[in-house]
């Protein structure tokens, strides 16, 4: 699968906003260009993203042929309790690839 | 019609112009890399491990260095065991002279051939994935250091061919490397900043390629703008270039993998 790196911090107190950071390896193939042969590059790229903290979903995106390769998401969340972030990345084809990070909260 | 002869004089004097005011290497203290020429935002991308995108082919490296393949079965780490080792400050002294070739090899080179000779692998495309994770991994290894190009002195005539090719005119826009990167760095072409032509970070995650490249493609780049015909990945001229820009550039911090715009 393709690779991923988070940023999440490992530490945080109850009630602090948080940023966290994710960048996926991905080629977000846009579907309008052409190969050396001429013929159109299909479209290949992560349609949607998730996160969710401790089961509920703190943030959410669709993606377009515009976003780049590689896309970098950020954002912010508020630390309520100690827990898992887990990240999901769904491209065309259906396939989601999922990564976690633990967030421990004071 | 003196208008006209003063133009068509103005255009002799502009043909016959010297080439470059020579190859005026930067004294080290005013020495710049790419990165001092970009904005607060692609520093903050590069300087973060987690932000730069690079790191992704670093990660990608570092899973084929420990990948066994070929007919051998060998890993990279078979043989050199913890790149983080075992590969520090290998690239900030690359290009080196190749007692085999009798001639200089580039990183990349190097790599292609273990996994071609030792490895017993099919060779790795040079600009593909694979060659480019590998020489960025091993790259990454020697961040910080300084750029210390070896002084072998059977390099030296290939240097010099480097620094020929440097300060020669060449594509339809008749234009050396010197021309932009001496005797204008620090301007602009268009909006982009002229840098000194110091390659301390390849290979680059450039964010107009949203991709890794090699100095190489960087090269070819810049020689399409010149309108020439680029030198082909791996060809001797490339390497030899490669060994001078190196040499301008000893002392330098190695920046792999840097972000550029």
């Amino acid at each position: 699968m393709a690779r991923a790196l988070i940023n999440v911090p490992s530490k945080a107190k109850r009630g602090d906003i948080v940023e966290i950071k994710t960048l996926l390896s991905h080629p977000m193939e846009t579907g309008f260009r052409t190969g050396v042969d001429g013929a159109l590059v299909p479209r290949e790229i992560i349609n949607r993203f998730v996160c969710t903290y401790n089961g509920e979903v703190v943030f959410s995106a669709e993606l377009f042929p515009a976003v780049s390769a590689n896309p970098f998401i950020s954002f912010t969340t508020v630390a309520t309790d100690s827990g898992t972030l887990v990240f999901s990345w769904t491209d065309d084809q259906g396939k989601t690839q999922v990564q976690t990070a633990p967030i421990s909260v004071e | 019609m003196l208008a006209r002869l003063a133009a068509s004089a103005l255009v002799l004097v502009l043909s016959c112009a010297p080439p470059s005011a020579q190859t005026a290497e930067t004294p080290p203290a005013g020495r710049k890399s790419g990165f001092d020429y970009m904005g607060p935002d692609s520093q903050a991308m590069q300087k973060d491990d987690l932000s730069n995108p690079g790191m992704l082919g670093v990660l990608d490296g570092e899973a084929l260095w420990n990948a066994p393949a070929g007919k051998s079965q060998k890993s990279c780490a078979s043989c050199h065991s913890d790149a983080r080792d075992s590969m520090k400050g290998v690239a900030a002294r690359y290009p080196v002279f190749d007692e085999a070739g009798g001639r200089p090899i580039d990183l990349a080179g190097r790599i292609g051939q273990c996994r071609e000779a030792r490895q017993e692998a099919p060779a790795l495309t040079r600009e593909g994935r694979e060659s480019l994770a590998l020489t960025t991994y091993v790259g990454h290894q020697s961040r910080g250091m300084p750029l210390a190009p070896s002084t072998d002195a059977r390099l030296t005539p290939f240097r010099k061919s480097g620094e020929a090719l440097y300060t020669r005119r060449m594509g339809q826009l008749n234009f050396s490397c010197a021309q932009c990167h001496d005797d204008n760095a620090g301007g602009h072409l268009g909006s982009a900043p002229i840098p000194q032509a110091h390659p301390t970070g390849y290979p680059i995650y450039r964010l107009e390629w949203q991709a890794l490249g090699s100095l190489q493609r960087r090269l070819r780049n810049c020689m399409v703008g010149t309108r020439a015909d680029a030198f082909a990945y791996g060809s001797p001229e490339f390497i030899e270039l490669e060994l001078y820009l190196n040499w301008r550039a000893r002392g330098m911090e190695v920046e792999t993998p840097a972000v550029r715009p």
